[in-house]
């Protein structure tokens, strides 16, 4: 705390000069490493100071060294709650890069896949914020869904929580029988499970007590610190890149987007409820739509592009183009196109875009990770100012922050 | 939504060790004594930072329930805690507090190292990623993965549940645990 | 009538003649370079005119072109566009001698902690920045890392070998 700084006291304060209190990087397990430098007049938050940078692993500069396949497990690492959304998203980033396009039944095979991790995501974030007001269960019940996402993941990539999901052009296999039966219980079971964490939190007199009216954010400041994601709509601005730029065949899909009004910690649990619903009916139709595909068009999980996507072993061991596609791509001597591009997708927090630009080597020039959890975490001060320490501390959770996220 | 109610009537009991029984009394080894009832129930510190406090959640959850082995109670303060689970990357600007949180536990404390980032510095070879906390802090069990899966995590800590029951209790107080400490600059 | 790349082509160049180069447009974005001391008042020019109305500053960051002798560092701004939902990209280029750049935070909330971030990587002074110290690295470190002729592992670890795992 600097001497030079002078904060004022508000009039009727008790105290003689403010209290340095210091949120630091070693919080209870959920959140991540931030820290914050509160002075506190009392109980009452005066100025905050957030520092980050605990988990600053260098993403950008490793994606300088990789070839393009190699940094899909650099930005699952990102948002490790909701990984697939990062992977598809770097896919879809490298699909315009080299001008693939991907066939209708991979696009829906990932639309289920990221609303799957938007669901998955969205149930930390709630769960959590009853947590961090005391409230645990709620976190046991919906944890087991997660638990079954996870099974999910596991048919179809292998892994539970950095999945490395998808190839450029599609996926790495076919979902399998398991996949879609494991899939159809979540459907049923989760909307049971969901209406029960309802029924506990949001008509609850003392969680609603607790998140009324904590933490505003109006929709002017929201857009000009940069919100984006389920904080933006909370303040009431109805932005979402799956509506904007949609991407992936969204706009074959009918889904509403929730929108709050005051931007406060209730409007952001809502809105996160509320697309955890509309998630789960965006899942319901592309499984429909997926069951539609039939007899060979239904083996189809990925674009045919063998100049990108791994040719099959049995035509590596016998046919010579595949496996000069096989040598040069593992040995990531593909050469892509040179340009710059954009591209960005509605990850759970936000807006997560992905700035590559290419010289037509074998690795990216320069490769920038848009995250939305840094851009707004520096609202977080003035958003708890004049609010008291417990406010604070469920403001910091409501708004989801990702310490992978906020540092990559 | 209600199912018959269900008594658990399976309930593992640990064994007791060897000793001499008699009429309304046992005689065994303090030793063996103190390190059954410290071994079922350390009580974690989850120094969680990445993607492996998330997998720490989950075995925290009730699927894989870390609180049957003993670790009911998270404290996050190192002043009561016995294991320092460190779970995800540990950056250069992060090592100074994980020693100092270290250094705040008391004795006896063991420190268990969850994931490839802690463990080595895992894929994330770079200029601000410290490769390893042993580069820091004395760690007792490693546990490879990235993110390793619950079962692993739960394997890790059996393993320090088999240390822990082992340990001499004059461990603590010897010139060679002195060494160890002197290496990483702890007094 | 919608907002095309044209359209906002013409408007800037009304505005500012041929002091904007090096038009482009990759992938569909318009891009474009202004000069080093023209960005504030680019960025202004498109936040308070009534067409192009781009009041959301979606990313801020640099890249290092040591190539480019006189102009090593570009700074990227993007540009969105809500209502109409167009984007735009323009860069500056600072000398790397001397890469001051005015500073956009007054305009922009969101730009303070992107310029935090673009100056702990590549060293770019922001003129005008009410914080400018660094924010993801460790504030002892004296120089700045993503610059292409620094390494990305730390040359001081000892237990990896540089043979053995293939740099």
């Amino acid at each position: 705390m600097q001497s030079t700084e002078h904060i004022l006291l508000p009039e009727g304060s008790l105290e003689k000069q403010t209290t340095t209190l210091n949120l630091g990087p070693t919080h209870p397990a959920t959140h991540g490493v931030f820290q914050n430098i509160l002075e506190m007049d009392g109980e009452r938050i005066m100025k905050a100071t957030s520092t980050v940078g605990y988990i600053h692993r260098a993403f950008e500069k490793l994606a300088e060294r990789r070839p393009l396949y190699q940094i899909t497990p650099l930005t699952d690492r990102m948002n490790y709650c909701s990984s697939p959304i990062n992977n598809m998203g770097w896919h879809l980033t490298c699909e315009k890069l080299l001008g693939v396009q991907t066939p209708k039944r991979v696009d829906y095979l990932r639309i289920i896949i990221m609303e799957l991790a938007r669901i998955s995501d969205h149930l930390i974030c709630n769960s959590i914020v009853g947590v961090d007001s005391g409230a645990f269960s709620g976190f046991l019940y919906l944890m087991q869904y997660r638990e079954l996402i996870y099974e999910i993941y596991e048919e179809v990539c292998g892994s539970r929580l950095t999945t490395n999901i998808g190839r450029i052009g599609g996926f790495e296999r076919n979902f399998t029988n398991t996949a879609f039966e494991k899939l159809e219980k979540f459907l049923k079971e989760y909307p049971v499970q969901l209406k029960e964490f309802e029924n506990l939190f949001l008509r609850n007199r003392i969680f609603m007590g607790r998140v009324i009216g904590c933490g505003p954010i109006s929709a002017e400041r929201a857009l000009n610190y940069g919100f984006t994601g389920p904080n933006l709509r909370a303040a009431g601005v109805d932005y979402d890149v799956r509506v904007h730029t949609p991407y992936s065949s969204y706009q074959d899909f009918d889904f509403t987007v929730p929108v709050g009004k005051t931007g406060d910690c209730y409007d952001r649990f809502l809105v996160r409820n509320e697309e955890m619903w509309q998630s789960l009916s965006i899942i319901n139709q592309a499984y429909k739509k997926v069951q539609e595909f039939k007899g060979a068009e239904a083996d189809v999980f990925h674009a045919d592009v063998p100049a990108y996507y791994l040719p099959e072993k049995k035509d590596v061991y016998t046919k010579m183009e595949a496996l000069i596609y096989h040598f040069k791509i593992v040995m990531g001597e593909t050469e892509i196109p040179a340009g710059e591009l954009y591209s960005s997708v509605e990850g759970a927090n936000g807006e997560l875009g992905f700035y590559l630009i290419s010289d037509g080597g074998r690795t990216p020039y320069r490769l920038h990770f848009r995250r939305p959890c840094f851009i707004y975490y520096q609202a977080y001060p003035e958003i708890t100012k004049g609010s008291m320490l417990s406010d604070a501390i469920i403001t910091m959770s409501s708004l989801n922050l990702i310490a992978g996220e906020l540092d990559a | 939504m209600s199912r018959p109610v269900q008594f658990n009537n399976k309930v593992k009991m640990v064994e007791a060790p060897e000793g001499f029984m008699g009429d309304g009394f046992m005689a065994t080894s303090l030793e063996k004594v103190v390190g059954l009832a410290r071994k079922n129930s350390i009580w974690p510190l989850p120094f969680a930072t990445s993607c492996c406090g998330i997998e720490f959640m989950a075995t925290a959850a009730s699927h894989y329930d870390i609180a049957r082995f003993g670790a009911e109670r998270m404290s996050f303060s190192p002043r009561q805690c016995d294991l320092l689970m460190v779970m995800g990357t540990i950056s250069k600007k992060m090592g100074p507090i994980l020693k100092q949180v270290y250094l705040q536990m008391a004795e006896p404390r063991w420190v268990l190292s969850v994931g490839a980032c802690a463990c080595s510095g895992g894929i994330f070879d770079t200029y601000s990623v410290l490769q390893g906390i042993d580069q820091i802090i004395p760690v007792d069990v490693y546990v490879p993965g990235c993110p390793p899966r619950p079962e692993a995590i739960l394997d890790g800590f059996m393993k320090i549940q088999e240390l822990v029951g082992n340990e001499s209790l004059r461990r603590r107080t010897g010139e060679k645990y002195k060494d160890m400490l002197a290496g990483y600059g702890i007094q | 009538m919608a907002l095309t790349n044209e359209i906002i082509k013409t408007r800037l160049v009304e505005k500012f003649g041929d002091q904007l180069t090096d038009w482009v447009e990759p992938y569909g974005m318009l891009t474009f370079t202004a000069p080093k001391d023209q960005n504030l008042k680019v960025l202004q020019f498109l936040y308070d005119d009534t067409e192009l109305r781009f009041q959301f500053l979606t990313d801020l960051q640099a890249v290092h072109y040591p190539t480019r002798k006189g102009e090593e560092l570009a700074v990227v701004y993007h540009l969105h566009n809500l209502v109409d939902n167009v984007r735009i990209r323009f860069k500056v280029f600072a000398d790397i001698t001397k890469p001051d750049v005015f500073s956009a935070t007054a305009l922009y909330q969101t730009a303070n902690w992107m310029e935090r971030e673009t100056y702990d990587f590549f060293g770019v002074n922001f003129l005008g920045h009410p914080n400018l110290i660094r924010i993801l690295n460790v504030d002892e470190m004296d120089y700045f890392p993503m610059r292409k002729e620094f390494p990305l592992e730390d040359q001081t670890r000892v237990d990896k070998d540089d043979e053995m795992f293939g740099r």
